[in-house]
């Protein structure tokens, strides 16, 4: 089974050898698996399989209904499904000719930012935690922790939402919950602060990231890269601000952009900081979704129960955490399903770009240029 | 300057000709068809003249359509220059379907185009690395046609098992039956059925 990979990998000499890094391994972020042809230390190329965690969502998409689909795409991105609900929920919108009320649509950007916040400390943790920081991991999943809970408040659900909906949002925010998200940005402001003295400016951890795996902003658009990736290239884009959806366009808010903070515009350390930056910004876009939140309904006063749209396909693009997610959806008129539900994520376009990449890098590397891109294995396979 | 679908269409139509089928449908999001064999001459010129300018292939995908006997796959392309996007897409023969790859163009097409043979089948001539990528190397079939058959199983092991739940149901049977039978062996011959009452209670 494995023989075309190998084939791939190409012929071995004397003093090279073939290793299997992956499916499990605590680095890899999920089951992925990445088969390294490497002499000592430096790797002549490493190629991904991907594959293990396909559970056929695309297929299941048309074997459900519209509405019936909402929760599938919870397990897209288990780190960021708000960003999976919104997608799939504007394509349909857009086929059935739905309009989200102004309250509805702000309710999508809180939580959506909430979200970007849990998703971005998952990764800047786990990032430290693979170049060998432990410590800023806990730190990062305790406050990930509060927004579970401040998201739990509102949906019922900490990981897996399933709040948004074609239409509209699940529920209104509870009474009290806009104070607390307020405290918790107040709060976490300051945590991020602490990020910075604890894991940004270490020098080992600036060490293992400046100047490694340098994506140059042609190579980021060339190979499809989308969000903080393309961003920590230098590509100066978001969605959110760029074409706006939703209700993205009444916000202020900056788009940090790569710099080359500590070595190259583009590297790992460009793509790590960039997150940090734009958790700062979702505070600020909650700050200001909270003071203007408008008074009315969070859901469409019509939606059908049976939702039939006219025949016709709709394609929907979001600012997921892990960049612009894509939701490509086709009726036929006649079926209350989806003819084809397709999912373009930037975790799948991301791990393209590790084979062209790892060509002289060192093994230990391979784990930091991994952590930086925010793959999650799910939204690879889907 | 962000180019409308319909002047895209119009600045395409206007180099390849009949190559190029009409906008369609207007209402929602539109798209025009490219005769496969001309696809990667009609791309190259999408990417290079500076109107144009896609610079990012934002998804390769493709839609089975079984009435039509046709695989079509779909392009979302997409201008950062310009800001605006594009969905062209090819008809392709359901029985073999093969289009050019746009790998030498959008690397991106790598990945994306070996998704699409994987879950539908459909061949890019010209692409470097044509293998699947979702299923496995020796899987048959591609699952996301219409009118894909999952086989019984993988490498023996079967998709398909006994709900465990039904053995305890016919084990508890057993162990009800025993003990009913135990209890009528021991009770006295009593009539099956309560007799009918008779008379009035006062």
């Amino acid at each position: 089974m494995d023989e075309l990979v190998i084939q791939k990998v190409g012929p071995v000499t004397d003093e090279e050898m073939i290793l299997n890094m992956g499916p499990q391994h605590p680095s890899t972020h999920g089951v992925i698996r990445f088969v390294v042809k490497a002499d000592g230390e430096i790797m002549k190329v490493a190629v991904p399989v991907v594959g293990y965690l396909h559970r056929a969502i695309e297929k299941i998409g048309e074997i459900v209904t519209f509405p019936q689909f909402m929760p599938y795409t919870d397990r897209a991105d288990y780190l960021a499904a708000m960003f999976a609900n919104e997608g799939y929920a504007l394509a349909v919108e857009k086929l059935m000719g739905l309009d989200v009320p102004p309250r509805g649509q702000y309710c999508r950007a809180i939580s959506c930012e909430l979200n970007r916040i849990a998703s971005h400390l998952v990764s800047v943790g786990t990032m430290g935690q693979d170049i060998g920081a432990l410590t800023p991991f806990v730190h990062a999943l305790r406050e990930r922790e509060s927004i579970n809970d401040l998201i739990e408040e509102l949906c019922g659900a900490r990981l897996t939402y399933n709040y948004h909906r074609i239409g509209g949002v699940a529920f209104d925010v509870p009474d009290g919950w806009t104070d607390k998200c307020l405290r918790f940005c107040d709060h976490f402001d300051k945590i991020l602060d602490e990020y910075d003295r604890l894991l940004t400016w270490n020098e080992i951890y600036v060490k293992r990231l400046a100047g490694m795996g340098i994506i140059p902003a042609a190579m980021a658009i060339d190979y499809g890269l989308v969000g903080p990736n393309l961003r920590g290239s230098g590509v100066d884009w978001d969605l959110r601000r760029d074409l706006p959806y939703g209700c993205y366009a009444d916000f202020k808010f900056e788009i940090p952009v790569g710099k080359g903070w500590a070595g190259k515009v583009g590297d790992c350390f460009d793509r790590y900081y960039v997150r940090i930056l734009e958790m700062r910004e979702c505070t600020k876009i909650i700050r200001q979704a909270i003071e203007k939140l408008p008074p009315g309904d969070v859901m469409h006063p019509k939606v059908p129960k049976k939702m039939k749209p006219a025949a016709g396909e709709a394609w929907s693009r979001v600012e997921s955490a892990r960049g612009e997610m894509g939701y490509y959806v086709t009726a036929d008129g006649v079926s209350e399903k989806a003819q084809r539900v397709r999912i373009r994520t930037g975790s799948f376009t991301a791990m393209g770009i590790v084979e062209p990449l790892s060509r002289g890098m060192m093994i230990a590397d391979l784990v930091a240029l991994i952590a930086s891109l925010d793959v999650v294995a799910p939204e690879i396979d889907r | 300057m962000a180019l409308t679908p319909e002047q895209i269409q119009a600045a395409v139509a206007a180099k390849f000709g009949d190559a190029v089928g009409p906008l369609a449908p207007p209402a929602k999001d539109p798209f025009f068809t490219v005769k496969a064999d001309r696809l990667l001459e009609v791309c190259r010129f999408l990417k290079a003249e500076p109107t144009l300018a896609f610079d990012f292939l934002e998804d390769v995908t493709a839609t089975d359509h079984l009435k039509e006997n046709q695989i079509k796959v779909v392009y979302h392309l997409f201008s950062y220059a310009h800001r605006h996007g594009v969905v062209i897409k090819v008809e392709l023969d359901r029985a073999a379907p093969k289009v050019a790859s746009l790998e030498p163009l959008w690397k991106t097409a790598d990945w994306l185009e070996r998704e699409v043979y994987d879950l539908f089948g459909v061949t890019f001539e010209g692409h470097p690395d044509m293998r699947r990528i979702m299923m496995p190397d020796d899987w048959v079939g591609h699952p996301l046609r219409k009118d894909y058959q999952e086989a019984g199983g993988y490498e023996d092991i079967s998709n398909v098992r006994d709900s465990s739940l039904v053995e305890y149901r016919r084990m508890d049977d057993a162990v009800r039956e025993a003990v009913e039978a135990k209890a009528k062996a021991a009770a006295p011959a009593t009539p099956s059925t309560p007799l009918a009452p008779t008379g009035t209670v006062h």
